[in-house]
């Protein structure tokens, strides 16, 4: 296994693909027609990926009348601001509960999920012990259990000890990463030198003392590429809340547009509501991303190459 | 070259072999380390799994009528009535031919915007690596409400085409779901694949490039064998995803009657749970879970199989 992982000196170059191949000589023989249809498929998909994202910002600033009387993909009156403001008044707020009940699961979730990942990762790639690899091989057994088929047995687990509808029955599941404690694993091996460790121990720092002064750092990228997908399969992750939830006031933000949207019949102005809302929170994801990204880069090129 | 995620899932790379006796150093700090993680993975993913076993080899039975409900052990009953029920086997047959179909576009997608954005044809890579990745920020069940508008006649953008075409008709309604899908997860998949490739060293390039050969042939002979491990990943992660198919029919419901309560495997597990029979339904899950444990990993094996030639 000869590691083309990004130690951490060059992850930074990872980062930036353009810069590495700027070696090579430009080249220019490519023909104008191969050019024209590159760029004419990546335009098409474009379009493809984003207009209905585009489509859902324009319909969140219109008024209900217009939404369907008004050029779907163009400005009508701008009532993005009304429109939010009454989403947010709908019902004492709920909906800005749901949007912090998602941060708290999602965010809070996947930082602890993350930590907990990366020192078993850590400990699993620097350490050896009688055991260790009969708990790589359960750990990796788990990432192909899929979250959903977890869903019912936790469900019928939990209201064993009645502890259905809180708060905890969504977020403790979610501290679990089979996938992080594998990247992990994998970027600590190739990141961490181990004549690093050994200087510390000289030095007198305890093992976990080194982990969190020394490590963590080195091992930054994956963290980042583990809370992101983390965060996102929490995020994301209908079933278990669908199945686990009754009281409204414990949605995260998905549950919660759903629950409206299967009320529009009887509720029209929902509508609106739903589409406001879900513009909304996508946002928050978008942001996270585009912020991240340098560093979740790199780090998703470790799992992958690998 | 670069060691496939695959054997890495199945064989444990042996670091070092150890002679018999090992003096463990260091074992409060391992203990420490391993400890929170292998707590909660027991309590959420280990016991969950033997819970469902357990309660999947348990049957109801009543005195008489109306005599109170008692859970015995009833052996294989829920098996057998699993394999009986049409409406879970008619959803399996369903996902199966959504996934023969999804996967496949959508990973044949993801590899080729991947090699585009790889190739010196294009200009504004990061503009288009952004736009591609941002439906992947949408949760499943947003991007659903949003296509479910987007398909619907009267609101859509593209009335010209929904007014003609029902994409939420019987016949349509899985192929609608699955461009859903697709639109989620291609940028994803796309960058895996693109991240492998630029972990190919470029000396590999040189003398396909003294040779001649074009961007196509060097996608083709050269990269995409070398990327070859990064999508039976993303392929792994879609089996997955294909079989536990749960937001997008749920949400769809609500927009065409075309959508059953027993549309998908994962739908069905819902619906059995909520009538409620939990021990059929936590048969259904364990065939379920152990239906794509299968075939991922018999999908893994097969790849490995090919790579090893």
């Amino acid at each position: 296994m000869t590691a083309t992982l990004p130690t951490p000196s060059d992850t930074t170059t990872a980062a930036s693909p353009s810069r590495r191949r700027a070696s090579a000589p430009r080249v220019a023989r490519e023909s104008p027609l191969s050019r024209a249809s590159a760029l004419i498929v990546m335009l098409v998909f474009t379009l493809y990926f984003l207009i209905p994202i585009w489509w859902l910002f324009i319909a969140s600033t219109k008024s209900t009348a217009q939404l369907t009387s008004t050029a779907a993909l163009w400005f009508a009156d701008f009532n993005l601001i009304e429109n939010v403001s009454s989403l947010i008044a709908y019902r004492d707020g709920v909906y800005l509960k749901w949007m912090l009940n998602s941060v708290l699961y999602a965010g809070l979730g996947a930082l602890l999920g993350t930590l907990f990942a990366a020192m078993c990762g850590y400990a699993l790639a620097k350490y050896s012990f009688p055991g260790r690899d009969a708990i790589f091989n359960v750990v990796l057994g788990g990432v192909l259990v899929p979250a959903t088929a977890l869903a019912l047995p936790l469900f019928l687990l939990f209201s064993q000890v009645g502890l259905t509808n809180t708060f905890w029955s969504v977020f403790l599941p979610s501290l679990v990463s089979p996938f992080g404690v594998y990247l992990t694993r994998i970027f600590a091996a190739a990141s961490v030198p181990d004549e690093l460790l050994e200087a510390a121990r000289l030095d007198g720092s305890g093992e976990v003392r080194t982990f969190f002064t020394i490590s963590v750092k080195l091992m930054l990228p994956a963290l980042v590429t583990v809370f992101l997908f983390q965060f996102v399969a929490i995020w994301n992750n209908f079933f278990l809340p669908l199945i686990m939830l009754r009281d409204e006031t414990l949605f995260p933000v998905t549950l919660g547009l759903y629950a409206w949207n299967s009320q529009v019949n009887q509720i029209p102005e929902l509508r609106l509501y739903v589409l406001v809302g879900a513009f909304l929170s996508i946002i928050p994801l978008i942001i996270t991303f585009l912020l991240l990204q340098r560093f979740w880069r790199s780090g998703l090129g470790a799992g992958s190459v690998k | 070259m670069s060691v496939d995620v695959g054997s890495g899932v199945v064989r444990t790379p042996r670091l070092r072999s150890r002679p018999t006796k090992v003096l463990v150093q260091h074992k409060k700090a391992i203990a420490i380390f391993i400890a929170p993680f292998a707590v909660l993975f027991a309590l959420f993913y280990l016991i969950p799994i033997g819970y469902a076993v357990y309660q999947s080899l348990l049957v109801i039975e009543r005195e008489g009528t109306f005599g109170e409900a008692k859970e015995v052990f009833g052996g294989l009953a829920q098996y057998a009535l699993v394999f009986q029920n049409g409406p879970f086997w008619q959803s399996v047959t369903r996902v199966f031919l959504f996934g023969i179909v999804q996967v496949p576009v959508m990973l044949g997608l993801a590899l080729l915007f991947a090699l585009l954005l790889d190739s010196p044809l294009l200009r504004g890579k990061r503009f288009f690596r952004l736009a591609f990745f941002v439906p992947y920020a949408v949760p499943g069940v947003i991007a659903a409400i949003m296509w479910g508008f987007l398909y619907s006649p009267n609101l859509s953008p593209f009335t010209a085409i929904t007014k003609n075409v029902d994409f939420l008709s019987a016949d349509l309604v899985l192929w609608a779901i699955a461009n859903v899908v697709t639109w989620v997860y291609v940028g994803y998949n796309m960058l895996i694949i693109y991240s492998s490739l630029l972990a190919i060293p470029s000396e590999i390039y040189e003398a396909a490039r003294l040779d001649g050969a074009g961007q196509f042939r060097m996608a083709w002979s050269i990269k995409i064998p070398l990327v070859l491990p990064a999508i039976s990943l993303t392929a792994i992660f879609s089996i997955i995803g294909t079989l536990q198919l749960l937001a997008e029919p749920q949400v769809f419901r609500t927009f065409s009657s075309a959508v059953s309560s027993t549309f998908t495997p994962n739908l069905t597990v819902y619906t059995t749970s909520s009538i409620p029979n939990v021990n059929l339904a936590a048969a259904f899950s364990v065939v379920l879970a152990l239906t794509t444990f299968v075939l991922s990993f018999g999908f893994l094996k097969l790849t490995q199989r090919k790579e090893a030639k």
